[in-house]
């Protein structure tokens, strides 16, 4: 079998991720000064970002290909990761993890979503998602004084690990029906049948448990919980998106001769997902855990455009995990900023009259949760509007409808916390853990969620330029 | 003759995963999975893949379960330790995972697989050798997999590592 040159150069932002990942790993000892591992991460992530842009439009071989919808989510995933960094150093160092693997860890975890989202064969995006998988196992991990990061860990490894069985096994019937694996020869010969149609449903299983997909969500709450803050905003944000990324691609090009069955199978999942996730985020007292049911209302959301199966569905996905990707960093950036030792800051009414205390928080705090909530003229509004347009046009008023009533049941939980941020007097003390990077992330954030609202649409022709 | 054999093997690889889930004790359970394993790699034999019916050997029943005893003996466990449990209602569990397997099995019956992969089938992989071809294959097509894996498990040595050594350090 003849093949082509490989071309290395493609892979040259994954390349370059695993190499910066290995040298935070083994210069770990014998650098003292841990903030130099914090400066290297940010410095390597616009790096890689540089490369990504440069590797545009090269492929590997048939199972890797860097096009603009690959850009598009590394792009998320760098953007994230650099938030990410800049949330990271005070807590790490309050809960005894700043030191060169945590960076590293964070790293291969990235490679792997990459490798996810440009990845044009099952083998390479099923490994790119044991890469991420395994990388953010170990990070919920980390805050090791706490039982809740080990018990939320270890529920997520296992529900994890049984999601990736299923993913085999999805993969192992479409292989052995067709004999192809790479996406787009797969897509020629899928046919309507029950095999194959039971292989797409092992794959929505699979993808359903990393997305946070209802009644795959049950590990999200605790491990979300249980996880240092910082990486719970990285998780919630870039593993959804690589997620997601992942299942655009295999479902709108792979399986596409088969939506009109496939179709059926989602819509339940996907309205389930809104208003279980909303309904659960009502009762929770925790922060850290309302933000866990309002990310698995947002994969709700974000599956609609999944659903409407166009290409302007897609874009309408890809637009709202940017947003996401902004106002969920904010508001993880805003739990950061008011942790400090043990559980303080993390139940609600920690945030009991903050505006008179810190009325600059306060009102940032405001931003994000009006834009999760999705009132105008933030992003989040902007976000929700495109995906609920995409399903009217795509046919499928009913759901349009209930995904709005469920968006109206989401925005007690979000609302609730401006109201007693603002209409309460405090009676706790407050204290913040100020940084200024946190400042510099919080402030990004922020940016993004009002620029994109204003200004949504050069970005929105960009992105439906980027879907395959 | 072949289908008894098979219909041995299937049963024997069914019954022992089931014992290796049901022992309270973990070095019986571990030993179950031996007998797994070795019938495991009985079945590949049987269909000519002499390449992973010896890997199956070496690295499963070799290494991987020698591990799992080191650990079962480091940690000393006699009898299971008992945590209360994730998800409470056990019918519940048993409906899901029983209406599961319903599924999968009405959606594989029948099942046919492809006759051809490429210029594959199964004379012309007996003809040239099955460890060949599989060598041929993961070293070309899918050399960015055998690369990804790597990366793969230095990510898992690294994570025990960080884990067990560097969250220990700052505890002390």
């Amino acid at each position: 079998m003849p093949f082509s040159l490989l071309n290395l150069k493609a892979l040259m932002p994954e390349i370059f991720l695993v190499i910066v990942a290995s040298v935070m790993v083994l210069l770990d000892r014998a650098v003292r000064e841990k903030a130099f591992f914090f400066w290297m991460a940010l410095v390597g992530t616009v790096v890689a970002w540089l490369l990504a842009r440069e590797s545009l439009d090269l492929h590997f071989g048939a199972s890797y290909l860097s096009d603009h919808y690959g850009f598009f989510f590394k792009t998320i995933f760098l953007l994230v990761l650099f938030l990410t960094i800049l949330i990271s150093p005070g807590y790490a160092k309050r809960e005894g993890f700043h030191f060169g693997e945590y960076y590293g860890l964070l790293f291969f975890a990235v490679c792997g979503m990459m490798l996810m989202a440009s990845g044009t064969d099952l083998l390479v995006i099923y490994l790119g998602l044991e890469l991420m998988s395994l990388s953010i196992y170990v990070l919920v991990a980390m805050a090791a004084g706490d039982p809740r990061s080990i018990e939320g860990s270890l529920k997520y490894f296992l529900l994890g690990s049984l999601a990736s069985a299923f993913l085999v096994m999805g993969l192992a019937v479409l292989y052995g029906k067709t004999g192809k694996i790479v996406l787009s020869e797969l897509a020629g010969w899928l046919t309507s049948d029950k095999a194959v149609l039971t292989g797409i449903l092992f794959f929505i299983v699979a993808f359903g448990f990393k997305v946070a997909m209802v009644p795959f969500h049950m590990w999200a709450p605790d491990a979300y919980e249980g996880a240092p803050t910082p990486v719970t905003a990285f998780m919630s944000v870039a593993a959804k998106a690589a997620g997601f990324a992942a299942l655009g691609r295999i479902f709108l090009l792979a399986f596409y001769p088969a939506y009109a069955y496939w179709v059926k199978l989602l819509i339940p999942f996907a309205v389930l997902t809104m208003f279980v996730g909303n309904i659960l985020a009502v009762v929770q007292t925790n922060i850290k855990r309302m933000l866990a049911y309002s990310s698995v209302a947002h994969a709700g959301y974000i599956l609609l455009g999944i659903v409407s199966g166009t290409k302007e569905g897609l874009s309408a996905s890809m637009l709202y995990l940017l947003i996401y990707a902004f106002m969920n960093i904010g508001a993880f950036a805003t739990v950061v900023l008011m942790q400090r030792e043990g559980r303080v800051g993390e139940s609600i009414f920690d945030y009991q009259g903050l505006a008179k205390l810190y009325p600059v928080p306060a009102f940032l705090m405001l931003l994000f949760m009006f834009s999760l909530t999705g009132i105008p003229p933030t992003a989040g509004f902007i976000g929700k509007f495109y995906l609920f347009r995409s399903v009217v046009h795509a046919g499928y008023p009913i759901i349009a409808i209930l995904a709005v009533l469920a968006s109206v049941i989401a925005a007690y939980p979000y609302l609730r916390i401006v109201m007693l941020m603002y209409m309460r007097e405090p009676e706790r003390e407050i204290k913040l853990a100020p940084s200024p990077y946190i400042w510099l992330a919080l402030g990004l954030s922020a940016l993004g969620v009002i620029t994109i609202g204003i200004y949504p649409g050069s970005l929105l022709t960009s992105v439906l330029a980027s879907v395959f | 003759m072949e289908k008894v054999l098979f219909g041995y093997l299937a049963l024997a690889i069914l019954l022992s995963a089931l014992f290796a889930i049901f022992s309270r004790n973990v070095v019986r359970s571990v030993l179950w999975l031996l007998v797994l394993f070795l019938h495991q790699s009985v079945l590949f034999l049987t269909l000519q893949a002499e390449f992973l019916a010896a890997i199956q050997i070496i690295v499963y029943a070799g290494a991987v379960l020698v591990l799992f005893l080191f650990v079962v003996y480091l940690i000393n466990l006699r009898e299971e330790i008992r945590l209360p449990k994730f998800l409470g209602s056990y019918p519940l569990a048993f409906i899901a995972v029983l209406s599961m397997l319903i599924l999968a099995v009405a959606g594989l019956v029948g099942f046919v697989p492809a006759k051809t992969v490429g210029s594959l089938s199964p004379g012309a992989i007996l003809k040239v050798g099955h460890t060949q071809i599989l060598g041929e294959h993961l070293f070309r097509e899918h050399i960015l997999a055998f690369e990804i894996a790597g990366v793969l498990l230095l990510v898992a040595v690294l994570g025990a590592v960080v884990l067990v050594r560097r969250l220990r350090e700052g505890e002390l």
